[in-house]
């Protein structure tokens, strides 16, 4: 009894010594640039490694393209979401003071926000003039701040109309609408035909109702770094009559109010729910990784230009798009600059990013090469996307000036847009009530607030 | 067992004279150390991952942050904000609300199919309690998420069901719907749960009280009613205790669904919710932690009112 006793006391020490040292050799991985835990493969053993987090699927052909070309350096990548999801773990790093990678992939609507915490490296300390005359004169202007850069672009979203030209056909849509006051005609001709709504109103995308505000003259924020200050100018009239606008479709019931970007949305847009979706240059190549294009949904799309409010003064707006930024918990700043400026810039990545991942590349050697202008876009059933919307929509595009509280922002516009889908309030009274929470945050954080 | 007597003998000669048993003592001393040694790797991750945060979280809800600004100190300003957030209350009222409705369906369905299972014998008793118990197995999230489809209107067989009666299918997430979608997602998710710590109450009644009620001319009603549910009271109130707990916390359910809910599910629904938005939407966790420990103040309260309510005579039934 008694050894038996002793014997199994001995089995049970052992087996939970033998897992706990399992435990410990699993758990590995020290910082962040260690090449263990990397999607893709590191070529050149010997080679300091930079650690990247980008969302784009093919971003693994990419990092490949970069490694096999560079003896110097080596890229070690993860995808860690894109959206909210990055975002809030980029946040989460900052707020901790470690966990951020050298080169992080952001949306440029975001790179005030994380360069106020001094998360951002100014890369233009480490060469990034060297590179500016690739982008276009607004890709420049949204990854600056001043004299200061913080990002390197990597593809934008210049907006324009897509259009199901089944449905335009079906209902005697002649011509894609060129002003607003056409697209609600228009909207309201299928409407009463009983054809589908027209467009969505979706309020988990506010950055598109950002972009139409600017579109119309709003000026939504100026911003200073030195001396924090920000001027938020949310209620103009400009901002209330997108807002009012968009109010009265819904209040028709011309456009959906759907969240775009879930399965229910995309089941919605290949059923033919909609016959519009106002959107940006990556929306081809989103809708075709979601499965749009193909069977019944196929042979039915063409894009053109954006609806303007003012045919004689058009104004070209962007939504989305990314960026390689260098953080400041890199630890090689000089290579992660490097790295930035590299990655994505190589004439086999680009092309591959264009044609395959069909993402809109700033940078000006695709935009001004005949192939990529003259593309016939196979979603747009052969249309020259590029040549005929994109390409010109870019080039007159400004750029943007985007706030440090941007989630906050986007967080309270989303809310208000909410209530506008739902009827319970109008369009003037959400972007006075949207004026008043931004600039009591605002000054709760600290800003030195003008409205 | 053995072992009582021979401490409570000691104890009284302790105190009279250490030195008179040195052995002893020493031994009673070893004894209570290897206790704390056994203690420790539990004490240790006690300590590091629940006690050390909470005390790391108060002493962020004392700072203020703001992007533009420094951390300074403010003391208890934090919790007055909290109080006195419109977000915060009404995530508040939202899960008290929540909470009255949800937990008297709950203990209703629980306690019913616990006492119908304890009444039944056959093997489809057993069968039925595990499928009830089930969906507690089923990890919250992976719950919420496959309710989340199932009440998608593309993709979910509400259309399907309602439409075979020709009517339109509600949206279970809309802003009327949303209370009652969520509440049969808990409901489900922890039915089987409750009713297990009541069926095994039920078990350790005395079935000699059966006999002697039948033939006192009891129906199985009766003595369901009269004697079944006053003999598991006392579980009854631990698990309204806990659920009441759990419920002020609402959190994983509806930030699960949020996707899926068409903006209906605000970030400040719950108070957890509104918490977790300011930590890693906002980076403001000075905030978010005095939100916490203003949620921990509430369910305190509410903890107190309802043992205070349930404390009379130990049950909840006269």
């Amino acid at each position: 009894m008694k050894t038996s006793r002793t014997v199994l006391a001995a089995i049970s020490a052992a087996a939970l010594i033998a897992s706990l040292a399992a435990c410990s050799s699993d758990g590995g991985g020290g910082g962040t640039t260690s090449a263990d835990n990397c999607t893709n493969k590191i070529v050149n053993k010997d080679a300091p490694v930079v650690s990247v987090w980008a969302w784009y699927p093919n971003m693994a052909t990419v990092v490949d393209n970069f490694n096999n070309g560079h003896d110097d350096v080596q890229v070690c990548w993860t995808n860690v979401g894109q959206g909210l999801d990055e975002y809030n773990k980029v946040q989460t790093a900052i707020s901790a003071g470690k966990g951020l990678p050298d080169v992080v992939m952001l949306e440029a609507d975001h790179l005030a926000s994380y360069s106020i915490q001094n998360a951002l490296v100014d890369i233009s300390e480490f060469g990034a003039n060297d590179v500016k005359g690739n982008f276009s004169e607004g890709a420049w202007k949204d990854v600056s701040q001043g004299d200061a850069v913080y990002a390197i672009p990597v593809d934008g979203g210049p907006m324009a109309l897509i259009y199901r030209t089944d449905i335009f056909e079906e209902y005697g849509i002649d011509t894609p609408p060129t002003t607003w006051e056409e697209y609600a005609a228009a909207a309201k001709k299928v409407k009463d035909a009983g054809g589908p709504v027209f467009g969505d109103f979706g309020s988990n995308v506010p950055a598109v109702t950002m972009a139409l505000q600017i579109q119309k003259g709003a000026v939504p924020f100026a911003y200073e770094a030195e001396g924090k200050k920000l001027t938020i100018k949310l209620d103009d009239q400009a901002s209330k009559d997108v807002l009012d606008y968009w109010a009265g479709l819904v209040e028709d019931g011309l456009v959906g109010t759907e969240d775009q970007f879930t399965t229910d949305y995309i089941s919605g847009v290949v059923g033919g729910d909609y016959a519009t979706y106002t959107s940006a240059a990556w929306a081809p190549g989103y809708l075709t990784g979601a499965g749009v294009g193909e069977g019944e949904s196929s042979g039915v799309w063409a894009v053109a230009p954006l609806p303007q409010w003012d045919p004689d003064n058009p104004v070209s707006v962007n939504w989305g798009g990314s960026a390689f930024a260098v953080t400041s918990q890199a630890s090689d700043k000089q290579l992660a600059a490097t790295v930035a400026m590299g990655l994505y810039a190589d004439p086999d990545s680009l092309e591959d990013g264009w044609k395959n991942q069909v993402i809109f590349p700033l940078n000006q050697d695709v935009l001004t090469s005949d192939e990529f202008i003259n593309n016939e876009s196979e979603f747009f059933s052969g249309q020259t996307a590029n040549k005929d919307v994109y390409i010109p929509a870019e080039n007159a595009y400004k750029g943007f000036v985007y706030p440090p509280i941007i989630t906050y922002y986007f967080a309270q516009l989303q809310a208000e847009m909410v209530k506008i889908n739902a009827g319970e309030i109008s369009g003037s009274d959400a972007a006075t009530e949207l004026q008043a929470d931004i600039v009591k945050y605002a000054k709760e954080q600290g800003f030195d607030v003008t409205e | 067992m053995a072992n009582a007597p021979a401490v409570a003998a000691q104890s009284p000669t302790r105190s009279r004279s250490t030195t008179a048993n040195p052995k002893r003592h020493s031994t009673e001393r070893r004894r209570q150390r290897v206790g704390w040694f056994f203690i420790l790797p539990f004490a240790i991750v006690f300590v590091v991952f629940l006690v050390a945060p909470l005390g790391y979280a108060l002493y962020l809800s004392l700072f203020s942050k703001g992007l533009a600004t420094g951390t300074v100190f403010t003391g208890i300003g934090q919790y007055v904000t909290a109080f006195s957030d419109p977000s915060f209350l009404k995530g508040v009222w939202f899960v008290v609300r929540f909470a009255v409705v949800l937990i008297p369906v709950q203990m209703a369905v629980s306690l019913g199919v616990a006492l119908v299972l304890d009444a039944i014998t056959t093997r489809f008793a057993r069968f039925a309690r595990l499928m009830i118990f089930l969906p507690y197995a089923i990890p919250a999230v992976i719950g919420a998420i496959m309710w989340g489809f199932l009440y998608s209107p593309t993709f979910g067989p509400l259309e399907q069901i309602f439409g075979a009666f020709g009517a339109d299918a509600p949206f279970p997430l809309s802003p009327e719907n949303v209370f009652g979608g969520l509440l049969n997602v808990v409901t489900w998710q922890w039915a089987g749960y409750y009713m297990i710590i009541i069926y095994a109450a039920l078990q350790g009644i005395d079935p000699t009280l059966y006999e002697a009620a039948k033939l006192d001319g009891a129906s199985a009603w009766q003595v369901a009613l009269r004697i079944k549910i006053p003999l598991v009271s006392s579980a009854l109130v631990l698990i309204l205790v806990f659920a009441l707990i759990g419920t002020l916390q609402f959190f994983t359910e509806p930030q699960i669904l949020r996707p899926s809910a068409n903006g209906n599910i605000s970030p400040d629904f719950t108070p957890n919710i509104y918490a977790y938005t300011q930590a890693f939407s906002y980076a403001n966790f000075n905030y978010a932690s005095a939100l916490s420990f203003a949620l921990g103040i509430v369910v305190f309260i509410a903890v107190y009112i309802f043992l205070f309510l349930t404390r009379k005579r130990g049950n909840l039934f006269s």
